[in-house]
């Protein structure tokens, strides 16, 4: 059958007014990280070659390999994964009953309250820098995961508390009553009922929370940084080196890229319903 | 950590400055979806809630409240690195040293042109992206899922990217350009005074603008069809829906996140860090880093205080903007 030459017309607006307009958007969002992962997998002679070829002519994990072999980045992934692992359990632990006293009681302050978490990170990070590194430095925590930590998770907890509230407000409290008149504690109505069901939304937030971490800087170079140095600020200290390397800062990068980006477009679609408030429907 | 989340999105603050994740849209949710809206409380004890919220407020009170408290204290004392047990009071000699420095002019100047220029461009290309995005087409949600790339990525690699990419022999922009030819020879980007702020603003632009695609489109969703198909009976063109539909009901969710994302750039510093440290000279210093450098580098605490004070205070007004539109 031969399409009428309406369809046909009617098709190639679509393609040409939004097909194509979205691929060179999605061209502009994806291909500096295409860049980035090609760059990492390309031979020195094609890196330091100028002008350089687009596409290249051999792929090659040299410089992946070097540097883990010759450098501490596999101990900066370390401590990366474990100042990052540190402020989920932290951040949830503190945002989580907090969360839930906003969702389930109404008390007064409430509303002054919700809005001074709000606050939390409004303040900029450079006023915040300097009296902490003076704070780590006296309690001995410089240079420390419990000093990273403790910063990451609070920075971070005015979007889990926020985000957490309106995952619990989806939860009907019916449930949680139910669970006291039969006899149960609050906090055993909130481990056994409410948990198992704000689950999706308490690991997405905990997504959220390890890549926010993962991905920081400043507070990674002030706080620490000599004994326990992170992915971004190990990458910042390659460049600093007088000469460049490209190959393996690239390859650093897609190291530390990757993980970021898998795990974000896994949570993506729940934190962003959350965000929007539709997320809880099941 | 500023980073990173979005608003709407999903996250990532800026941390980010990224953050990821930024709190917003949420007045304008709880009018639309009423989840759990007044009436389901718990009538009990009061002491419940505030013992369930110690743990958080402890750590916003060491982490951020006594740091703040610390910081304006440092900005009227002078406070050296290098002689920390002398501190003496000298009121507001670090402010006036700090206005009386042409840098900090020079550094307000770079702050304004650095946020509203990222700011209105990651507003106009995630505009025209939630736009295009809500239209259905076959690939679309393909397309939704991965725009939101960019805004995963550490600042620190986001700066790495686009140095590589503007590099004066080895950058691949230089390149296309010249082999296009847009460019008649390579052109040293984030080496000459000319051109460097150009090149942070272009990489911040790739970071923010999935921020505003994802929040925007978020809240060209939550506008009932049946509003656009009222307007076609009654006659109404596409120009006209847009004008009286689309841009009324979306303007709560653009100003949350202009107002967000204007607070977020203006304070961020690590992506100029990265790429320029402020240079070359002080052709990308914005006020964070100004603030920054003054402390560290200078190691005159002082004066890096009242500059982060002077800051805060510049930007007291979209805070309150921010915070007054999300209110609980």
């Amino acid at each position: 059958m031969k399409p009428s030459r309406v369809t046909t017309q009617r098709r190639l607006m679509r393609l040409l007014g939004t097909e194509l307009p979205v691929a060179v958007i999605l061209a502009f969002a994806l291909l500096p990280w295409v860049w980035m992962m090609l760059s990492s997998i390309r031979p020195d002679a094609e890196l330091t070659h100028s002008p350089i070829a687009l596409i290249p002519s051999r792929l090659t994990l040299i410089h992946h390999i070097e540097l883990l072999r010759r450098t501490n980045f596999i101990w900066n992934l370390r401590d990366s994964l474990v100042v990052a692992s540190g402020a989920v359990a932290l951040g949830l632990s503190l945002a989580l009953p907090a969360a839930y006293a906003f969702s389930r009681f109404r008390f007064r302050g409430r509303g002054a309250l919700r809005t001074g978490f709000l606050v939390i990170n409004m303040f900029p990070v450079v006023m915040l820098i300097l009296p902490l590194f003076v704070l780590m430095r006296e309690l001995g925590l410089l240079d420390t995961y419990v000093a990273l930590i403790a910063g990451h998770a609070t920075f971070t907890l005015p979007f889990a508390i926020w985000l957490l509230t309106s995952y619990l407000d989806g939860i009907p409290q019916e449930l949680d009553q139910a669970a006291m008149i039969d006899g149960a504690t609050r906090l055993q109505a909130l481990r056994l009922v409410v948990l198992p069901l704000a689950l999706p939304g308490v690991v997405a937030v905990g997504i959220y929370l390890f890549i926010t971490s993962w991905n920081e800087y400043l507070f990674a170079l002030m706080l620490a940084g000599r004994n326990v140095r992170t992915v971004t600020v190990a990458l910042q200290l390659f460049i600093g080196e007088n000469q460049i390397q490209w190959g393996l800062l690239m390859a650093g990068g897609a190291l530390v890229a990757l993980p970021a980006t898998i795990l974000f477009l896994f949570a993506q679609r729940r934190l962003v319903g959350g965000l929007t408030g539709g997320a809880v429907k099941g | 950590m500023e980073g990173p989340l979005p608003p709407t999105p999903s996250l990532k603050g800026r941390g980010s400055s990224g953050a990821l994740l930024p709190l917003p849209l949420r007045a304008w949710t709880a009018k639309r979806t009423k989840v759990g809206g007044s009436g389901r409380c718990f009538p009990r004890t009061h002491a419940t809630p505030w013992l369930m919220l110690t743990p958080a407020l402890s750590a916003a009170a060491i982490i951020v409240l006594l740091p703040v408290l610390d910081t304006l204290w440092m900005s009227i004392h002078d406070v050296i690195l290098y002689r920390p047990r002398v501190r003496p009071f000298i009121g507001l000699a670090n402010y006036a040293w700090a206005v009386a420095d042409p840098v900090f002019w020079e550094s307000l100047w770079h702050s304004l042109v650095w946020v509203v220029a990222a700011v209105s461009l990651q507003f106009t290309l995630g505009f025209i992206a939630a736009l295009l995005l809500n239209r259905s087409f076959a690939w679309r949600a393909v397309a939704r899922a991965l725009i939101v790339v960019p805004w995963a990525l550490p600042s620190v690699i986001i700066g790495l990217i686009w140095t590589w990419m503007l590099d004066f022999n080895l950058g691949v922009l230089n390149e296309i350009g010249v082999r296009l030819g847009l460019l008649s020879a390579s052109v040293p980007w984030l080496a000459q005074s000319s051109t460097a702020m150009a090149g942070v603003i272009l990489a911040i632009v790739w970071q923010g603008f999935p921020f505003f695609a994802v929040t925007l489109l978020a809240g060209l969703q939550a506008i009932p069809g049946e509003l656009y198909e009222a307007a076609s009976i009654d006659g109404a063109g596409a120009f006209g829906k847009f004008r009286h539909i689309t841009l009324p009901g979306l303007a709560g969710v653009m100003a949350t996140a202009l107002l967000l994302r204007m607070i977020w750039v203006a304070n961020s510093l690590d992506l100029i860090l990265v790429m320029t440290g402020g240079g070359p000279g002080t052709a990308t210093q914005t006020l964070p880093l100004h603030a920054f450098l003054t402390a560290w580098s200078g190691g005159n605490y002082g004066h890096g205080a009242a500059l982060s004070v002077l800051l805060t205070l510049l930007l007291l007004g979209v805070v309150v903007a921010y915070v007054w539109r999300n209110r609980a």
